[in-house]
């Protein structure tokens, strides 16, 4: 259990964050200059804060009122960069084996488990210099793992990754999410990585912390939309494949309310997945369209209406106990007679289904 | 004055007394880089990573024997290090260590007229270390010693070794600070230039002069490629890539 409480003014920028992090992953979500990656240097101690109190599993790591400041290299904590880092002059094994110099080492069983989960057998003996991006932040988040941390910091790992090395590395982490079994604070902008990763979803905006919930809850708040960056709006839905049809390409994912046919998933039958939904690619019927290319013809109701700017109306529409997100123009949304409480047809464009995380955010 | 062996040396090996220049030479230099190079490698640490106050007087101080004449360099080390000066005689009670007219004291001379050189190349080198990588070392446990030993250090590498060979080259060339602090003693402190020197000083030495000066040239060369080599080596090894081929 992570809990951080942080003050810290930089000229014009305040930080004034706090939040809580148990197990599983916790995604530190907002958009650049927000404070994401000051309250996570913080925690790691390369960024002292002026005020605040960090605690992690009972021990203190910092308080400025009892004068506590453990330095960075006592506080157990993995830190996964950015761009890396991985130590040019090391193999590696070395680069994964160099928290052991330090008596910070794991035991070798665990060390071949981790080589095993993040596939990095081939990479031992090869020098940072000539791996892919990819590889490389493999490398960086097996590196930080083992150095028997208390708590996993990732800063935007996936930020420097074409879009291919993004899925790549974010199905690793996604293994290692249900294997390990240390807290993770994730840093990210992107959406789509918060959305697939993410059990608790801490939103920073202007150095405070704007909201706490689940990624569908942020993510599907319209008056977060600002600090999300999240402008189109959208809906996360929780889903299982049921069904894969080859010749077609196309996935049945059912969902708590029904079913959806989507293209490119890339998941076997049973896999559990989370789709985003972007509110413009989903329109509204008030009777069950017929002849039309559109797959998934979904029977709601309307939940809510919030007029937006520039003569849109976001309409929420409970699917059982799903929600989903519709953006139409306040004139379609006057002509339909739109009003909360009737029962109305989504319809979403099969293609707009892309499993979270395989397109760019 | 020692006289030298007369008669016609062979074009292509040395005489018994150009080996022993040789010799001495090499010694002298080797030493001198070997000792002062830890002490380079610190001061160099603590003029890139460090702010304190006076820290400009230190760097004035450390450069000092770059743009002081090396006549005066000598001169200072004979007042410090003779036998009678406050340091040498120290030196003489504690340890029994004589650096005056000793080919010790040559080193001496040498590694100090060295040593801003060393610092300077060094400390480029450490200062284009990625801190950032120094901050990930802290993160997996390394303290401050730690990250100096196995990251800033090592990627420092190929500075250390110019400094080195930079130190090394003026090993081989001082002249004014030795001759002044340790005099021109054959076998002992006549290193090569004092030898070339010397020759000049002698009638129909010139020839004798010239051959040691090929063998200075020669040295000289020596250094560099090697120097060259095993920088470059290191560059690719900081660089991170696999090494190509054998070696």
């Amino acid at each position: 259990m992570l809990s951080v409480r942080v003050e810290r003014t930089l000229g014009k920028f305040r930080l004034a964050a706090s939040f809580q992090a148990g197990e599983g992953v916790t995604a530190l979500f907002g958009r650049s200059g927000a404070g994401k990656t000051s309250v996570v240097n913080a925690i790691a101690g390369t960024l002292r804060p002026d005020r605040g109190l960090i605690e992690i599993d009972g021990t203190t790591l910092f308080d400025s009122e009892r004068r506590i400041d453990v330095p960075t290299p006592k506080r157990r904590i993995g830190y996964v960069f950015q761009e890396g880092r991985l130590f040019p002059h090391l193999s590696v094994a070395q680069n994964l084996r160099y928290a052991g110099l330090f008596s910070r080492g794991m035991p070798a069983k665990s060390f071949d488990h981790i080589v095993e989960l993040l596939g990095l057998k081939d990479l031992l003996d090869r020098r940072p210099g000539n791996l892919s991006g990819g590889e490389k932040q493999r490398v960086a988040i097996g590196r930080a793992l083992l150095s028997d941390p208390r708590l996993l910091l990732l800063d935007e790992p996936l930020a420097s990754l074409d879009a291919h090395r993004k899925s790549e590395v974010l199905r690793y982490l996604e293994l290692l999410r249900d294997e390990i079994r240390i807290p993770v604070v994730y840093v990210s902008h992107a959406v789509e990585e918060v959305v697939q990763l993410a059990d608790t979803v801490v939103l920073l905006s202007a150095g405070e912390v704007a909201a706490v919930g689940s990624a569908e809850e942020i993510m599907g708040r319209p008056d977060l939309r600002s600090a999300t960056g999240t402008f189109e709006g959208g809906a996360v839905i929780d889903a299982k494949v049921v069904k894969q049809d080859m010749q077609y390409d196309l996935a049945t994912l059912a969902f708590d309310g029904g079913e959806l046919t989507a293209t490119n998933v890339d998941a076997l039958i049973g896999e559990p997945v989370r789709v985003r939904i972007r509110a413009r690619d989903v329109s509204i019927a008030l009777e069950r369209p017929r002849s039309i290319s559109i797959q998934n013809v979904l029977a709601g109701t309307v939940a809510e209406l919030s007029p937006g700017q520039g003569g849109i109306v976001d309409v929420s529409i409970a699917i059982g106990s799903t929600i989903l997100r519709s953006r139409v123009t306040q004139l379609s949304a006057r002509e339909l007679g739109l009003a909360p409480g009737m029962n109305v047809y989504a319809l979403v464009k099969a293609v707009s289904l892309n499993r979270a995380g395989s397109s760019p955010a | 004055m020692h006289e030298f062996a007369r008669g016609n040396p062979s074009p292509m090996s040395l005489t018994q007394e150009e080996l022993e220049v040789l010799q001495l030479s090499l010694r002298v230099a080797f030493w001198s880089v070997l000792v002062s190079l830890p002490f380079a490698i610190a001061v160099a640490q603590v003029l890139a990573r460090s702010n304190f106050p006076g820290k400009t007087i230190f760097d004035a101080v450390v450069h000092l024997p770059l743009v002081l004449p090396p006549v005066v360099v000598g001169f200072f080390l004979l007042l410090l290090f003779g036998r009678r000066g406050p340091i040498g005689a120290l030196l003489d009670e504690w340890f029994g260590i004589v650096v005056a007219f000793r080919w010790t004291g040559a080193a001496l001379a040498a590694g100090i007229m060295g040593f801003p050189l060393m610092v300077r190349a060094i400390r480029l080198s450490i200062e284009a270390v990625d801190r950032r990588l120094e901050a990930a070392a802290s993160t997996l446990g390394a303290g401050r010693a730690g990250v100096f030993f196995t990251i800033t250090l090592p990627l420092a590498l190929p500075g250390v070794i110019t400094g080195a060979l930079l130190s090394f080259a003026r090993s081989i060339g001082e002249f004014g600070a030795t001759i002044t602090f340790v005099s021109n003693i054959p076998g002992e402190t006549r290193t090569l230039p004092l030898a070339i020197y010397t020759y000049t000083q002698t009638p129909s030495g010139d020839a004798m002069a010239m051959r040691l000066s090929l063998l200075a040239v020669v040295l000289s060369l020596v250094a560099l490629y090697l120097s060259e080599v095993l920088v470059r080596r290191a560059a690719r090894r900081m660089r991170g890539e696999d090494a190509v081929g054998p070696g």
